[in-house]
């Protein structure tokens, strides 16, 4: 590496965001990974962020509404036939 | 339209430039379309701004209208979903501002100090041999069978979690991570920053995982 200086588990946890989102430096990239290597802590870490934005995505998302409110069809209408809405 | 058969939902599902293209035509189908595909979500996010749920349909409403009123305009330099998006939270906004309410995305700081994302008591202190680290090794979560973190009951808890969460916190990582839109679609929606985004997405997810943590795991250790 680079640089001498390395991160602690707790600068970790405040960057994984970063990490994960691919918006970190190549340097800090490497640092992170480094730490990765030998700190099974932060491997759990990580594993249980990347488990939680995964259980995340399970969740159900906004479902497709198979009714149109009365209110806005009305004003579509008007929209096309040019009257002000 | 949920009803059809196959056949008929696919020639009737638009890509965006066709429903855009159809909507400045005045073509109801391609307009009742785009309304079943996002009114729920917009709804749902409304609902984060305003005091109800019937000034959140109205502000839906507006929205509407604003599309309507705009698409003549619309050059499609951001996508029509977060064209849509962003009309809505300004309407939102301004509603809430009439409303007296304190608003998500006026108010700088409401959740903007929040706490770190690990109790610094899980870290050994400064002095230490190795300050900054582990006082003991989070749990591998990867052993856990996989009905468990996906059951029911422990989805139900990360639902908890998200609507307890501030509320720009809350709508970045519903759209994020539910919703699953772009970083870049979630800025343009909301019109914050992508450094702004990722902080809240960041606090927004700590937690969420700290009350995983809790559920599936009640007593870390802190020796």
């Amino acid at each position: 590496m680079s640089s001498e200086r390395t991160i602690t588990c707790q600068e970790l946890t405040e960057v994984l965001t970063d990490y994960l989102e691919g918006v970190m430096s190549r340097e800090d990239r490497a640092r992170f990974d480094a730490h990765l290597e030998l700190c099974d802590g932060c491997v759990n870490y990580v594993s249980q962020m990347r488990q939680t934005i995964r259980a995340v995505h399970e969740l159900p998302v906004a479902e497709v509404e198979a009714t149109v409110p009365d209110d806005v069809l009305a004003a579509f209408r008007a929209w096309k036939r040019g009257d002000p809405v | 339209m949920t009803r059809g058969r196959g056949w008929e939902r696919i020639t009737l599902v638009l890509s965006e430039e066709q429903i855009i293209a159809a909507l400045k035509r005045g073509d109801e189908r391609a307009f009742v379309q785009l309304v079943e595909r996002h009114q729920s979500l917009m709804l749902r996010v409304a609902r984060r701004y305003v005091r109800s749920g019937a000034v959140a349909e109205e502000v839906v409403q507006e929205t509407w209208l604003g599309v309507l009123n705009g698409i003549e305009r619309f050059e499609g330099r951001a996508s029509l979903k977060t064209w849509i998006f962003r009309i809505l939270t300004n309407r939102a906004l301004t509603r809430a501002e009439r409303e007296g309410r304190m608003v998500p995305f006026s108010s700088i700081g409401d959740d903007d100090d929040d706490g770190p994302a690990v109790d610094p008591d899980r870290f050994r202190p400064a002095g230490d041999r190795w300050p900054g680290g582990w006082k003991s090794f989070p749990p591998s979560w990867d052993t856990l069978p996989e009905e468990r973190l996906l059951a029911r009951e422990t989805l139900s808890f990360v639902g908890e979690a998200i609507a307890e969460l501030p509320e720009r916190q809350h709508l970045v990582i519903v759209l994020r991570d539910v919703e699953g839109w772009s970083a870049e679609e979630v800025c343009q929606s909301l019109e914050i920053s992508e450094a702004n985004q990722r902080v809240l997405l960041h606090r927004a997810r700590s937690k969420v995982r700290r009350c995983l943590e809790s559920y599936l795991d009640p007593e870390p250790a802190l020796t």
